[in-house]
């Protein structure tokens, strides 16, 4: 099955900074030319470290962002066109889970309320909006008695399943996680992200999971994009990243995620160490923009960005040495 | 009027929580707080002496008694005078029922002028803060201009475009008030706006209209209550501050401002004028600051005994 | 920071264009017409169209902003209506020295009723000196200052004769005592409440019981340690205060008898005396702008986070 539901080429989104005493006006491209697609039904994870841009693309896609180029295509409309009810519409079909659960619902509304408020915004309305809510709770593995509590009374985990019931009131076809599981415990966790997972064999959902937690990307993604200062730098199915990574900031990823969620692998790869600070996105380094941190940097590293090519095992990755046969200095 | 302080500032906004309080938490709280116990006691007994003027004063606050009411040279007859308990001022007019009727100027301008005021600057405050970019621009300057304007001309100037009465005081007190408020108010939907769930209602679809008026406005009615409270102190006391300089609610009228301001002129001769009216006006603005602070420190999220 | 400035600078102007304009559009928007003000109750309808030709008052209203505007920006606030022959600026700059001396002496008593007891009241807090100190406090915001400045009057001056009456005279200094006491109680009982909040915060801060756990004397804790940290929100409120006080403080002026600024300000309204409201409004509203830049901008320099908010 391969229709696309959502198709993202060449995003770019740039921040532009006042002056300010101290200092001057500048512009941050948070986003530098993403481009992936994502087919119904299937999870697309991105990955990288806090500020490689992963949260603005969720922001972007939502609207609450503007681009400043590249185009983003829902079902094959362009959605920068859309104007109006067909906005609207969009945005329905995309819904959106945040962090924290502890912010992400009016804490002056009763779960009920929340529910019949976003319910109310369907378009086909439901015959008995309240037989909905229960629904919905029950869909999210919540009681009926959840109804009639506000936030404060609810667990970390219980808001987020909230959350997501709040979410599927629309009937959208695709979720955007933005680190929806990363405030939760652990036990918590794994069950929201199960439920997550039931969703999407019941609905037939799909899902943009943004985390930097490789090991839930493993469990979540069918395939996974790993994100450098506004780039992605390999993008491929999960087996292939998290098998076979190409690019030596996946494999410094990998390296640094504790055993034995990676241990499995059939090919041992030698760890890579990430020395330093990301630059800042403000001034990123010319050429690829991992060479000042990369053990394998060169020359040409320094001069010319690598263009995003298909590897010998399969995935997109983009580095000059992205090969299979890639020798990997021991940092 | 720049020698017009507004309590309003020393209260932090932000520390005011959004959480439900319970009646419980109420009662609770003021019973540690006595001021503010007996505070709430006088203002309601104001409110109903305000309310009962008619049924109370023993005489109609504009009549003059030229021969009762005045002492042998025609001077103000002080208090404890039978038939005049509190004296008579220098038209013979009594000080009791004119006080009695003074306290419903008092606090009609200080809760209507206020409340206009307060719907001004949350509206304000809520459409500059929440659409931001030129909306908001244009609004802050528009309240920058107002602020940075001298207030006391302003009302003058705009009692003087109009005429004097009490509804024209009440507006131009509104018209002050209110910019001190919306640039709070803006500055808390800037920092609310980015809470998630209000961008969840944005992402499912909600109208501007359902979020400012479902999601942000709810969660700024603790600070609008406690900024009301003081408001209203502010407001009786620039009341005060026109009718000394001759430009608050029409003469005749028994203001409590008003009143002092006649005792200016006699106080030589007859300072119960000057003192009477100046009392009631202290502890009544006292009160509603001490309310003020009282709700606020219960509101306040970040001190335990609220919680 | 010279964009910051520039930006700050330009949004400047737009105010003051702003307030300059609306003194303007009200004043003109009065009924009453300053021709017949000028020339008396008995004056004949031909005085009246004379001095109406004579101010240009007979010009649309657009054409009158805009001669306005022009000589405003070449440095010209005009001629009074009212006192023939004598320039708006030349008397502001002769009504500003008692408004000054009345604002300086204001701030001084401010700080001298405000900051010590608001520094004590949080050292001792919860002691009988901390409730003496909340409760005048609480008095002196609710009391009209008028009101006090009439008390003052009534006991110091006219029962007991310590004081003058009112106006001005020599020594200067003891005309003065009453109306800047009048004018800083209200505004020391605010700085008292102020200091006393940030001085609670500041001795409740981690880096005050690290020094108490160093053993650190409690005067230099109290004094150089955390005096430093209510010294700043302590400038802002006095540079504020003095560019609202710089305007004009009419009460004070009025109580006293003093001819200063607001009195100026205020007789031109009650005169529609055009060319003085604006020139007074335009002058006070400078001072509180200006005042409110220099006191961002010390604020951005002293303070970091601003920086990085704003």
């Amino acid at each position: 099955m391969s229709s696309v539901l959502l198709e993202v080429d060449d995003l770019e989104v740039t921040f532009r900074r006042s002056a300010g005493p101290g200092r001057k006006a500048a512009s941050v491209p948070a986003v530098r030319g993403v481009s992936f697609q994502l087919e119904a039904g299937t999870t697309l994870g991105i990955a990288g470290e806090s500020g490689s841009g992963k949260s603005t693309i969720a922001r972007t896609l939502m609207g609450i962002n503007k681009p400043s180029g590249g185009s983003m295509r829902l079902n094959g409309s362009d959605v920068g066109a859309l104007r109006g009810r067909e906005l609207a519409e969009y945005r329905q079909t995309m819904q959106m889970i945040f962090q924290d659960p502890y912010d992400s619902l009016d804490p002056r509304m009763k779960v009920s309320e929340t529910l019949l408020e976003a319910i109310k915004l369907r378009k086909n309305k439901p015959a008995s909006p309240l037989g909905e809510v229960y629904q919905l709770l029950e869909r999210v593995g919540l009681s009926k008695s959840f109804a009639s509590r506000r936030p404060r009374e609810l667990s970390g985990g219980q808001r987020q399943r909230v959350s997501i019931a709040r979410a599927l009131c629309v009937d959208p076809r695709l979720i955007l996680c933005d680190e929806a599981v990363s405030a939760l415990d652990v036990s918590v966790r794994a069950q929201v992200l199960n439920l997550l997972k039931d969703l999407q064999e019941d609905l037939g959902l799909a899902y943009l999971f943004i985390s930097h937690d490789l090991s839930t990307l493993r469990f979540m993604a069918d395939y996974v994009g790993i994100m450098y200062l506004g780039k992605i730098v390999e993008l491929g199915t999960r087996d292939e990243i998290f098998e076979r990574p190409q690019h030596p900031y996946t494999r410094a990823l990998l390296s640094a995620v504790p055993e034995p969620v990676v241990v499995d692998r059939t090919v041992r790869l030698p760890r890579v160490r990430l020395t330093g600070e990301p630059p800042s996105s403000t001034n990123p380094p010319t050429g690829c923009s991992f060479h000042p941190r990369c053990p394998l940097a060169q020359e040409v590293c320094r001069t010319t960005a690598p263009a995003r090519r298909v590897t010998s095992s399969g995935q997109l990755a983009a580095c000059h040495f992205a090969e299979p046969e890639l020798v990997v200095a021991e940092a | 009027m720049s020698d017009v302080i507004p309590a309003a500032a020393a209260v932090d906004p932000f520390a005011l929580g959004d959480k439900p309080v319970r009646s419980r938490e109420v009662f609770r709280s003021l019973k540690k707080d006595p001021a503010a116990l007996v505070s709430i006691i006088v203002l309601i007994a104001l409110a109903l002496i305000a309310l009962a003027a008619p049924l109370l004063s023993p005489h109609d606050p504009l009549q003059t008694y030229p021969d009762i009411g005045l002492g042998p040279q025609g001077q103000p007859l002080p208090p404890g005078t039978p038939g005049f308990l509190l004296g008579t001022d220098a038209l013979g007019r009594d000080v009791l029922s004119r006080l009695i009727y003074g306290a419903q100027v008092s606090l009609v301008i200080g809760i209507v002028a206020n409340g206009l005021a307060t719907a001004f600057g949350v509206l304000v405050g809520i459409v500059a803060g929440y659409f931001g970019g030129v909306v908001e621009a244009i609004l802050m300057r528009i309240t920058d201009v107002v602020i940075s304007f001298p207030i006391l001309l302003l009302c003058t100037a705009l009692i003087a475009v109009t005429t004097r009465s009490t509804f024209n005081v009440i507006i131009v007190i509104a018209l002050i008030y209110w910019t001190t408020l919306a640039r709070i108010i803006r500055s808390m939907v800037v920092s609310l706006k980015e809470r998630e769930f209000v961008v969840a209602s944005q992402t499912l679809g909600l109208s501007h209209r359902s979020i400012m008026w479902r999601h942000i406005l709810p969660h700024l009615v603790p600070a609008i209550i406690v900024y009301t409270t003081l408001g209203v102190a502010s407001s009786i006391l620039i009341e005060s501050a026109l009718s000394f300089l001759g430009i608050g609610v029409p003469i005749p009228s028994p203001s409590w401002g008003q009143m002092i301001s006649d005792g200016s002129t006699y106080f030589q001769i007859a300072p119960w004028m000057l003192f009477i009216p100046g009392i009631c006006l202290i502890l009544t603005v006292m009160a509603f600051n001490l309310v003020g602070d009282w709700l606020s420190d219960m509101l306040n999220s970040t001190t335990p005994t609220a919680r | 920071m010279t964009w910051w400035i520039l930006r700050r600078l330009g949004q400047m102007l737009i105010v003051l264009f702003g307030v300059v304009s609306l003194a303007f559009l009200l004043v003109y928007a009065v009924p009453a017409d300053p021709a017949s003000t000028l020339a008396g109750p008995n004056a004949s309808a031909a005085t009246i169209a004379s001095i109406h030709a004579q101010l240009g008052l007979d010009n649309p209203l657009w054409q009158q902003y805009l001669g306005f505007i022009g000589r405003l920006l070449t440095g010209d606030l005009g001629t009074s209506y009212v006192l023939r022959e004598t320039p708006v600026f030349g008397r502001i700059v002769a009504a500003l020295p008692t408004t000054l001396l009345v604002a300086v002496g204001g701030i001084i008593w401010q700080i001298i009723l405000g900051v010590p007891a608001g520094i004590y009241a949080a050292y001792r807090r919860g002691s009988w000196v901390d409730r003496l100190v909340t409760f005048l406090s609480l008095i002196g915001l609710s009391a009209p200052p008028f009101w006090l400045g009439l008390l003052l009057i009534y006991y110091f001056a006219f029962s007991w004769g310590l004081f003058p009456l009112n106006g001005l005279g020599s020594p200067v200094f003891w005309y003065l005592v009453l109306p800047t006491f009048t004018l800083g109680a209200g505004g020391g009982a605010w700085y008292a409440r102020m200091t006393r909040t940030n001085m609670i915060e500041t001795l409740d801060s981690p880096f005050v019981r690290m020094a108490r756990a160093k053993g650190m004397p409690e005067h230099v804790i109290l004094w150089r340690h955390s005096f430093r940290h209510i010294a700043i929100p302590l400038l802002t409120m006095i540079g504020l205060d003095f560019g609202y006080f710089l305007g004009g403080v009419v009460i004070v002026e009025t109580v006293f008898g003093l001819n200063g600024i607001g009195r100026l300000a205020f007789d031109a309204i009650s005169n529609l005396d055009t060319p003085m409201i604006v020139g007074t409004v335009l002058f006070a509203a400078i001072f509180i702008v200006v005042v409110n830049f220099i006191v961002d901008l010390l604020y951005s320099v002293i303070d970091p986070r601003v920086r990085l908010n704003s």
